[in-house]
């Protein structure tokens, strides 16, 4: 009798990259459901758009790169990487800006450097700065929470405004939208106030902004559920936020009235996301276990950095993507101890 | 007999589905003698045996039909008594595919032994030189898979190092049951055969690592001991965790040592011999028996009757397959080994050899089809699970590009290729395969290299041979032409000179002369 055969081992694992990815997205469920609560319809209007234009971009590239197109939009990376970017999207920003993100993370950040696995930056992140840096205006234009404005804006007024790009008839930008609570920080931090002044406003919570807290917190939920199903190490989170705790919180000891609480960097902006959902796009992040502590640490370091000194409210796309660069040399030089080699044992 | 505190840990491994109750659950059966015995003469590592009988001669049952012609190699015994039909390359179990030659014996039925070295009984009072040799003519090697010969495994060459002797009953690969079911059936030997081994290398305690999925072997381990009041003997129970059975992995485990890379274990103070190689001392020393026969388990849904089958060495696996009831119609693939380590066999008619400790036949569904490969997304789930503590996806990116060099800066060469990365791998990726393929690579370059460099030497070698003869050619015919001159230094050498002088100022006189009157006539 003849029988096939193939290189050991024979025993297939159970994992495979869409399950991965998958988990991924469930994970992002708890958060993005926080998110429509809190900031309306726009949030799944963009995630539509996103993920549309994510899968019809990667398809389109896969043709034209002559590779099997069912076969690899399946491992569902195009939609997580879709839905990172919808996620960190104002809710009402004009269609064709976010379909423009989009393709750039999908074509030139992904699918021109190789494909899933190949490129070297975080694909959403590489979307979100391109948008940043083109479009000012309509990315900073953030809606204030519903529990602060008190009404929601409806669906057809959503779409409205994505769509055509106009408040509705009657209504001003201003009226409608609002800077986010690390915009309104530093704002108000550059004309000279003290934080119990700016903490005197509406905007704020218990931690950070109004909201936003909340919206953290289920993130967080979702990433504690990506570590205990061993899909992110705890390695890169811990590490970003505890970074970025100890230096917020070193200089909040220092002067308490010019630099927020430790507490408010950590949830008002996108560090929680950034922290269990960015920062750990196992592609572009370092993979040894001491290079992960050290490119976490790094990315809370220069979140902090950015936020205070630089020229931006938010810091962690760009933190991501400076750290990425520097990953494989991380790599290079936190190689972990081999077994029989001398060295600490324990490292 | 004090119970053991510490058990230490290794990094990584995996948890899997042991799949040991298929074949564990009867007592280990004897396999009748097939038709045709074939017996491969590269059994092992090292130099193949070379042939002692001639085609058409009758053999005795453990009469050594080759001989191991060099020191790293075993000699093949017959197993039965019987007639040589022929000695020629026949398939064997070998991960290639290829032929080599076996002695071909056709059983007379008689099973009659031939003539036996001395039981060495009182083994204590043998020197080790004497127990060496016992082991090598008895044509031992590594049965839990490596087939390195034990005689040359347990030359310490004087050292006296060694305070441990390790015996790997750890038996960690999924479906293999036949060293739980030898240890079941023979602790007594297990226990002397460590003994010996322990003797002759001078070993102050000897530790029998077993995995806690084997408690009937354990207890009659330590029930064999308790009989020997053997207290330098201790059985190690360790968590089942894939691969403890390793050589370097279960030395950590027991003494919380490490095996350097590129070392042996002897560096550190320990050797290691698997649990069947330790039964087969113990016949060869105690009974002048020869390695002809070992258990082997049949295991997987492709068989009928999985179980554990004493099989004479030579048995065509097809045969060994028929007695046990045949295929189901599941059988899918075929795997001499684990199915973690084990490779894939084309065909069934191949024989069991010393180190065939399993035969699997397994369905698709306990080893699928490799679904397709996708790109590595650097997700780390391989560097969790290398018991090397390697990182295995930068392995494979350094392999993917033929970067020989970086690929070895990660220590390529300390994978003990457990296959424990590619069964995570969430892409799909055949790690090993990538990994074997580096090292062959590499090992091919290293050959060229020698080869172009002994090339090379050579080439010079020659140049500054033809440019010294070259040299001394010419250094010759100076000499010669020295010698010449001086030969010819009066006589008439001389006398041919001045006569050729004279006729040349003849002639130029002649010139002048000529030359003078036609100017005169010119000037007319």
């Amino acid at each position: 009798m003849q029988f096939v055969t193939h290189s050991s081992p024979h025993l297939v694992g159970p994992k495979s990259v869409t399950q991965v990815m998958g988990l991924v997205l469930l994970a992002l469920v708890p958060g993005t459901l926080a998110l429509v609560w809190y900031f309306g319809w726009g949030v799944l209007i963009n995630l539509v758009i996103a993920t549309v234009s994510a899968v019809a971009a990667e398809a389109a590239v896969l043709r034209l790169r002559r590779r099997p197109v069912g076969t690899t939009l399946i491992d569902l990376s195009a939609i997580v990487t879709a839905w990172l970017l919808a996620l960190a999207l104002p809710p009402l920003l004009p269609w064709w800006q976010t379909v423009t993100g989009t393709v750039f993370a999908i074509v030139i950040a992904k699918q021109l450097f190789g494909g899933i696995g190949f490129n070297p930056f975080n694909p959403a992140m590489a979307g979100y700065v391109l948008l940043l840096v083109s479009f000012p205006v309509t990315m900073t234009r953030w809606l204030p929470p519903d529990v602060i404005s008190g009404d929601a804006v409806s669906l057809a007024d959503s779409l409205h405004m994505i769509f055509s790009g106009t408040p509705p008839l009657g209504q001003t930008w201003d009226a409608i939208t609002s800077a986010t609570p690390l915009d309104q920080m530093r704002t108000e931090l550059s004309q000279n106030r003290m934080i119990s002044e700016i903490r005197q406003s509406p905007l704020w919570g218990d931690f950070g902004g109004l909201g936003w807290e909340w919206i953290g917190n289920w993130f967080l939920l979702g990433g504690l559920f990506l570590i205990w199903r061993r899909v992110i190490s705890w390695r890169i989170p811990v590490s970003m936020l505890g970074a970025l705790l100890l230096i917020a919180g070193l200089f909040w000891m220092i002067d308490p009235e010019t630099h927020p609480y430790p507490a408010f960097h950590l949830f008002s902006g996108g560090a929680i996301l950034g922290a269990f959902f960015i920062a750990t796009d196992p592609v572009s992040a370092s993979t040894t276990p001491r290079g992960q502590l050290v490119y976490g640490a790094l990315i809370g370091l220069f979140v902090f950095i950015i936020r205070t000194w630089g020229g931006y409210p938010d810091a962690v796309a760009f933190s991501v993507l400076l750290l990425n660069m520097a990953a494989p040399t991380i790599d290079y030089y936190t190689q972990p101890r081999v077994f029989g080699q001398p060295g600490d044992r324990d490292a | 007999m004090a119970e053991r505190q510490t058990i230490w840990s290794f990094h990584g491994g995996l948890h899997l589905d042991d799949h040991k109750e298929e074949s564990n659950q009867r007592p280990v059966q004897d396999l009748p003698l097939p038709r045709r015995l074939i017996l491969p003469l590269q059994q092992h590592i090292g130099q193949s045996a070379e042939p002692v009988v001639e085609v058409g001669e009758s053999v005795k049952k453990g009469q050594t039909v080759a001989r191991a012609p060099d020191y790293v190699s075993a000699p093949v015994h017959a197993p039965t008594s019987g007639r040589v039909l022929e000695i020629e390359a026949m398939p064997i179990a070998h991960p290639s595919g290829l032929s080599d030659t076996c002695i071909v014996i056709e059983p007379d039925g008689d099973d009659a032994w031939g003539e036996l070295p001395e039981p060495m009984t009182e083994f204590t009072v043998q020197s080790a030189a004497d127990l060496r040799e016992r082991i090598r003519w008895a044509g031992i090697v590594g049965m839990g898979g490596a087939a390195f010969p034990t005689a040359v495994k347990v030359n310490t060459g004087g050292q006296t190092g060694i305070d441990t002797l390790v015996i790997n009953a750890a038996e960690c690969e999924p479906y293999i049951t036949c060293d739980d079911a030898l240890m079941r059936e023979r602790a007594d030997d297990v226990i002397d055969g460590a003994a010996i081994v322990r003797h002759l290398i001078g070993a102050r305690q000897c530790l029998i690592g077993i995995e806690d999925n084997k408690p009937e072997a354990a207890a009659a381990l330590r029930q064999a001991i308790a009989d020997k009041a053997d207290s330098e003997t201790e059985v190690v129970v360790v968590p089942t965790r894939y691969p403890s059975g390793g050589e370097k992995q279960l030395i950590r485990l027991l003494t919380g040592r490490e095996v350097p890379s590129n070392g042996l274990p002897a560096a550190i103070g320990v050797l290691c011999q698997n649990v069947a190689t330790a039964v087969a001392v113990a016949d060869a020393v105690l009974r002048g028996r020869p390695l002809i026969d070992r258990i082997v388990t049949l295991s997987g849904a492709g068989v009928r009757q999985p179980g554990n089958f004493r099989v004479t060495l030579g048995t065509p696996i097809d045969f060994l397959i028929a007695q046990a009831g045949g295929y189901s119609d599941q059988a899918h693939q075929l795997l001499l080994g684990g199915p973690m380590m084990g490779f894939g066999l084309h065909t069934d008619q191949v024989p069991v050899t010393k180190a065939a400790n399993c035969v699997l036949a397994l369905s698709a569904a306990e080893a699928p089809e490799p679904p397709a490969e996708r790109p590595c997304i650097r997700c780390g789930e391989c560097v969790q699970v290398c018991p090397a503590q390697l990182l295995p996806q930068q392995m494979f990116w350094h392999a993917r590009a033929h970067d020989f060099d970086r690929i070895q800066e990660y220590h390529l060469f300390d994978c003990i290729e457990c296959g424990c990365c590619a069964h995570v791998c969430p892409a799909n990726i055949p790690l090993v395969h990538y990994y074997r393929y580096a090292k062959t690579e590499i090992w091919t370059q290293e050959r060229d290299r020698e080869k172009s460099d002994l090339a090379r030497r050579r080439h010079e070698a020659r140049q500054e041979r033809l440019e010294r003869l070259e040299q001394e050619r010419k250094s010759r015919l100076r000499k010669k032409k020295e010698a010449l001159d001086k030969k010819s230094g009066g006589g008439a050498g001389d006398a041919k000179k001045a006569a050729i002088q004279a006729a040349m100022q003849r002639v130029a006189e002649k010139k002048a002369a000529q030359q003078a009157e036609s100017q005169t006539s010119g000037s007319d």
